[in-house]
């Protein structure tokens, strides 16, 4: 495998941000400090941040509505997300869109979002645009195994095969749709083999095991920055958290989440670099210390931000148009 | 000054802006070689390349979805749907992603995409390709949606279209493709949000937009016979409305009928009307009227669409009870 060491501290410190950033939130919403729905992706850290490791800063995402940990590993600002989960100005969407559609243009990040399936189509139009401007960027597009199961799966899968668009689709096979288990929305085990179907490449990989999410992305990437078409990679992940925070998934067979934390993504690539000499003990315990303080600064900066005013409710509808208030 | 079909109106704003701006580019069902299922894009392949008057597998959704991602991206582009039934498959795209997005990431991206609606009734076209859904995407907020009724005013409002930063909803009516007008030598960009009035009268305001603008003037040619001087305004732009041009008419008539083919329950006709009652009441003489399709599906055998859609009786009708 082609990876520096630098990489692999950079993916470890990703995957904490992940880990640390979504327990917190866990814990603000729980204090209702967080308002609305927040889905985490506590577990599923070595998807996110093995495929975003071979990315740049202008290749694209679309992402989920489970989508902290796709821009936490794309680059975003872990303050301004938290901001936004508070609905407060500084947040990456001003407060006017909150968990479900944090989004950063500066990042390629093309946002989460609230509806499922919406973001495969939105990453084809990405696709071609690249495709149409003639750059290598690609787009990665993220998404659950229950979202194969929409009409938007197929259209932008079509679309992507048959006009060699530069876009990897990766499946987050995180065995639910909601509270629908995957042998009950789908007749397969493998969401890879529905590749087959538009002639394109697809694999199933070990979705807690960032090296393989690393390589196997990676060469869907190469593949689309030469030209040679998008590439479904299945990920085998499974999220710790109930759908939603307040689900207490009674859907869930017993042992299976025990089954899971035995599979827990950081643990392993903490195993790894002290085998490989990457990172000592005391250094990956400077490294947690560090991102604990991140994460603090970003609750920080969330608490201390002001709410929105009322008037921006009425603006950024339009470019050029701003919309008549209430009088009260 | 020349004619023009409205088809080629249409055809000539989007070629202007490809011409100027090579991100700009047309998309679609069969718009490449083929020309469209209407010919509105004939010729535009032969002159752009299959890149930039791309023929699209039938996918509603992702026309719409890859208009948004790739307008995300930079690009300008012009989806064509071929009937504005077909919405419905793409609704989603549009409702949720189009509309939504520069709002909900704070207004940090630009969408700015067209999306052209082949729109209404009159050609046989049964239930499924004949629909008149203004009212549909007028009530989304984010969206902007025009409905020229000619030439010139399908390609001035084409140039603003494709210049708009926003997603802009083209209402295109099927009856209308072949019909010529006078355009100007130079277009000018037509600014959303700005009525036209095609007649001025005294008595009557007649407020249209589309294939139902060629039915007031007929009906108040009927009218002027009778001694009703009928004022007829072209709305052009359903969002940004013109409110003004409405006021200032009503200001002088006293007397309003509201005409679209939409079924009236629940049409853009509806809002226009709700408008005038809570902003401009006692400028009223009468109860304000509005002509528009039954509540049915568009049936296909032609007697049975001509009695369900709207004609310009159905408009004198309407105004003589309010006299």
């Amino acid at each position: 495998m082609n990876i520096t060491n630098e990489q692999v501290k950079n993916m470890y410190q990703t995957m904490l941000k992940i880990r640390k950033f979504e327990t917190r939130a866990k814990d603000l919403f729980a204090e209702g400090k967080i308002p609305g729905f927040v889905h985490l992706y506590i577990g599923e850290e070595a998807t996110a941040t093995g495929a975003c490791a071979n990315l740049r800063d202008e290749d694209y995402i679309t992402s989920t509505h489970r989508g902290h940990g796709h821009i936490i590993a794309k680059g975003g600002d872990l303050k301004n997300m938290m901001a936004e989960l508070f609905g407060k100005e500084t947040g990456y969407c001003k407060g006017k869109g909150g968990s479900m559609h944090i989004a950063d243009a500066t990042k390629g990040i093309l946002g989460a979002n609230g509806i499922v399936g919406a973001g495969h189509n939105i990453a084809a139009g990405a696709g071609l645009a690249i495709q149409y401007k003639k750059t290598d960027q690609v787009c990665v597009c993220f998404f659950g195994d229950a979202s194969t199961n929409q009409s938007t799966f197929h259209e932008s899968m079509n679309l992507a095969s048959v006009w060699k668009l530069p876009v990897i689709f990766v499946c987050e096979n995180n065995g639910y749709g909601i509270s629908v288990s995957q042998a009950r929305h789908q007749a397969i085990t493998d969401v890879s083999v529905r590749a087959s179907a538009y002639n394109m490449p697809g694999v199933t990989i070990d979705g807690n095991d960032i090296f393989a999410v690393y390589e196997a992305v990676g060469e869907a990437v190469s593949r689309a920055r030469k030209g040679q078409g998008p590439t479904l990679v299945e990920c085998k992940t499974y999220r710790w958290r109930g759908h939603f925070e307040g689900d207490m998934t009674v859907y869930r067979p017993n042992g299976e989440l025990d089954a899971w934390l035995k599979k827990d993504p950081i643990p392993r690539i903490e195993k790894y670099m002290l085998e490989n000499n990457i990172m000592s003990e005391a250094e990956i315990a400077n490294e947690n210390a560090a991102v604990d303080n991140m994460i603090k600064d970003a609750e920080k900066f969330a608490e201390e931000s002001n709410v929105a005013s009322l008037e921006s409710a009425l603006v950024d509808i339009y470019s050029d148009m701003v919309e008549e208030g209430r009088v009260r | 000054m020349r004619k023009m079909t409205y088809a080629e109106g249409i055809r000539e704003g989007m070629s202007v802006k490809m011409r100027e701006n090579p991100d700009v580019f047309l998309f679609g069902e069969d718009v490449g070689k083929f020309g469209g299922c209407f010919g509105v894009s004939a010729g535009m392949w032969d002159e752009f390349g299959e890149m930039r008057v791309r023929d699209t597998p039938i996918s509603e959704g992702v026309i719409i979805g890859a208009a948004v991602g790739s307008a995300a991206c930079g690009l300008k582009p012009i989806a064509e749907l071929m009937f504005i039934d077909f919405l419905t498959v793409g609704m989603d795209q549009l409702v949720n992603q189009a509309a939504k997005m520069r709002y909900m990431f704070g207004g940090k991206i630009n969408l700015p995409m067209v999306v052209r609606l082949p729109s209404g009734g009159g050609i046989g076209a049964a239930a499924q390709h004949s629909q008149s859904l203004e009212a549909w995407v007028t009530h989304i907020p984010g969206l902007k949606v025009v409905y020229p009724s000619n030439a010139q005013d399908a390609y001035g409002l084409m140039l603003t279209a494709i210049d708009d930063d926003n997603p802009v909803m083209f209402i295109e009516n099927k009856v209308l493709y072949s019909v010529k007008s006078d355009v100007e030598d130079e277009v000018k960009p037509i600014p959303f949000g700005k009525a036209s009035v095609l007649r001025e009268g005294t008595d009557v305001t007649l407020i249209s937009y589309g294939r139902q603008v060629f039915d007031c003037l007929k009906a108040a040619e009927k009218l002027a016979k009778d001694g009703i001087n009928a004022e007829v305004i072209d709305l052009r732009s359903l969002f940004p409305l013109d409110k003004a041009t409405i006021f200032k008419s009503l200001e002088k008539t006293h007397k309003v009928v509201i005409v679209s083919e939409e079924a009236k329950r629940g049409a853009f006709t509806g809002e226009i009307a709700s408008i005038i009652a809570e902003e401009s009441f006692f400028e009223l003489d009468a109860p304000i009227k509005r002509v528009g399709a039954l509540n049915t599906p568009v049936p296909f055998a032609t007697n049975l669409e001509n009695y369900v859609l709207p004609n310009e009786q159905d408009i004198v009708l309407a105004v003589k009870s309010q006299f």
